[in-house]
């Protein structure tokens, strides 16, 4: 056994000890939104040809609950244990800061992916949905979750409080990612807010993800790959430089 | 042979505190060593310099000759620092948080690994509550927790920062004869504690600490000998007088006087001179040199010649 797969057993044994408030309570969020939102739009709304509003919804909220929950995962742990003290006991061993990275992250994919799995399992009930492109599932998953996970140890150093690490979570997560066509098609946008939106990088996620379903999607599946995986490279660099300075965690 | 800790030169500063002003320290392998000083000494910064929790300004640590930045995994395997603050994850149980701390240090699961936490557990009194959360422990159970994970490792360093600050009898004596026994085993133990009489029984060498800085370093004997002495306690009867040579070496404080001295020889002179004058006494005592009384001298003499 490593250091690293230490840590990344602890964080993953952590949240599932916990799972009905870290995996089932997301699942029934995400239901709860498709049960609304389908309700009131099926009949009105169809965004690709030959799909559901249903069906087209589903993917997106299953790549929302994945990033939310990735996020959640590896801010929440680190705010936790910074407040309490406990991080001591990761900060004392000889793990290096790439492994600590690397586990923070991978708990949070894990996570995320747990949610994403439960999603689409109570989702699948109320539309056929196609498996075009499984690959670009699996890629915009893991990058996605990645970059989330990242950003979460990034939010959970950076705050010394809980309510700081809350308004990370309010005023720049939520935003971005109920504004990157979780529910609708940019192309439903007014010209403005459609480049508006081609800023948002939890955008390409989305986008990218459908693709993996559908085979069409509002932009081509390589310039989300591209967008997406240089955020992941940017995002971790500027992590691992955090965590290899000690930023906030080694006085 | 290599100390197990060297401190060359070490200072860091918060703002405007200067937490630790040039420590030199060495604490050779196998000592049983007390690290002592009032509050915001600089006694936790240290301990968290050597743990590598706190960035040097200027300086090298090593632990047992591994630098804790330029080989800190090396010098972090060698260490288990029992923390000040009760922390603790409220997710698990003991025996998890036990073998998480073993495999963070790559201590994968094995029948000696078992069988060592076993007897950690056994040693501290905390077999019976293996299995339990954490957050279901008593505070004394939790302190005992973080030094089983202090040396869940087998660390050949182990440094306790008050460790039995808050704690009960109990615990205290538990905690001290498993403390003992490693020492004995060879292991290295800093103890830093504002409980004088722990110092002054466990540790045969100690540093005392004021404002980052070492004020005193010397053997617990050698510190008794040059700051404390042996006192002679008199009570004298209503109305009765010391004769004026003693009066002039005696402390009187709520009417008992008393007579330092370093040799238990100067006892009789003392006593005839006292029968000599007819000063009539109704109680006696001798007092033992201590190490609070050495403390509050270092920190009193050294505090005003800087």
């Amino acid at each position: 056994m490593t250091g690293f797969s230490a840590l990344l057993y602890k964080e993953v044994l952590r949240f599932w000890k916990v799972g009905f408030q870290t995996v089932a309570a997301p699942v029934i969020t995400a239901l709860l939104y498709l049960l609304i939102f389908s309700h009131v739009l099926e009949a009105h709304v169809q965004v690709y040809e030959n799909v559901s509003y249903t069906a087209f919804l589903i993917p997106g909220l299953v790549m929302m609950s994945m990033l939310q929950n990735a996020f959640a995962n590896s801010s929440s742990s680190l705010i936790q244990s910074k407040v309490t003290g406990s991080i001591i006991f990761v900060l004392l061993p000889p793990i290096s800061y790439q492994a600590f990275y690397l586990a923070y992250v991978l708990a949070a994919v894990i996570r995320g992916i747990s949610v994403g799995i439960g999603v689409l399992l109570a989702t699948l009930w109320f539309a056929h949905l196609d498996c075009r492109e499984p690959l670009w599932i699996i890629i915009f998953a893991l990058l996605g979750g990645g970059i989330m996970g990242s950003l979460g140890v990034i939010g959970g150093i950076w705050a010394d409080k809980f309510d700081q690490l809350a308004a990370f979570q309010n005023f720049i997560i939520m935003p971005l990612t109920f504004l990157s066509g979780v529910f609708y098609s940019i192309h439903s946008l007014p010209p403005f807010w459609q480049q508006v939106s081609h800023w948002n990088p939890i955008f390409y996620m989305i986008d990218g993800f459908r693709y993996g379903f559908f085979g069409v999607a509002d932009v081509s599946p390589w310039l989300s790959f591209g967008i997406v995986g240089l955020c992941f490279v940017l995002l971790s660099a500027l992590t691992l430089a955090m965590l290899k300075r000690g930023y906030k965690l080694r006085a | 042979m290599i100390p197990a800790i060297r401190v060359r030169q070490v200072t860091k500063r918060f703002g405007s505190v200067q937490a630790l002003a040039g420590i030199d320290l060495d604490v050779e392998q196998g000592e049983f060593f007390g690290l002592l000083g009032p509050n915001g000494a600089g006694k936790t910064t240290l301990i968290s310099a050597l743990a590598g929790l706190v960035r040097l300004d200027s300086g090298q640590i090593a632990i047992t000759g591994h630098d804790v930045i330029k080989d800190y995994r090396q010098a972090r395997r060698q260490l288990g620092v029992v923390p000040q603050e009760l922390v603790f994850d409220p997710f698990f149980t003991v025996r998890e948080t036990l073998d998480f701390q073993c495999g963070y240090f790559g201590i994968g699961k094995s029948r000696e690994r078992d069988a060592w936490i076993d007897e950690i557990l056994e040693n501290l009194d905390l077999s019976s509550k293996a299995n339990a959360n954490m957050r279901s422990l008593s505070g004394g159970m939790k302190r005992r927790v973080l030094v089983a994970q202090a040396l869940a490792h087998r660390p050949p360093v182990i440094v306790l920062d008050e460790p039995t600050a808050g704690v009960d009898v109990e615990l205290r004596q538990t905690l001290w004869q498993f403390i003992r026994r490693l020492n004995r085993d060879g292991h290295t133990v800093v103890l830093t504690t504002h409980y004088l009489e722990e110092a002054e029984s466990l540790c045969s060498r100690i540093a005392m600490l004021k404002a980052g800085r070492v004020v005193a370093l010397d053997t617990t004997v050698s510190l008794l000998q040059r700051f404390s002495a042996h006192t002679l306690r008199l009570r004298l009867t209503p109305g009765a007088a010391l004769p004026a040579a003693l009066a002039q070496r005696a402390e009187i404080k709520d009417s008992v006087c008393s007579i330092a001295f370093d040799h238990f020889a100067e006892i009789e002179p003392l006593l005839a001179e006292l029968r000599t004058s007819g000063c009539g006494l109704n109680e006696l005592e001798i007092g033992q040199p201590d190490l609070e009384e050495v403390f509050v001298r270092v920190m009193h003499e050294r505090g005003e010649t800087r």
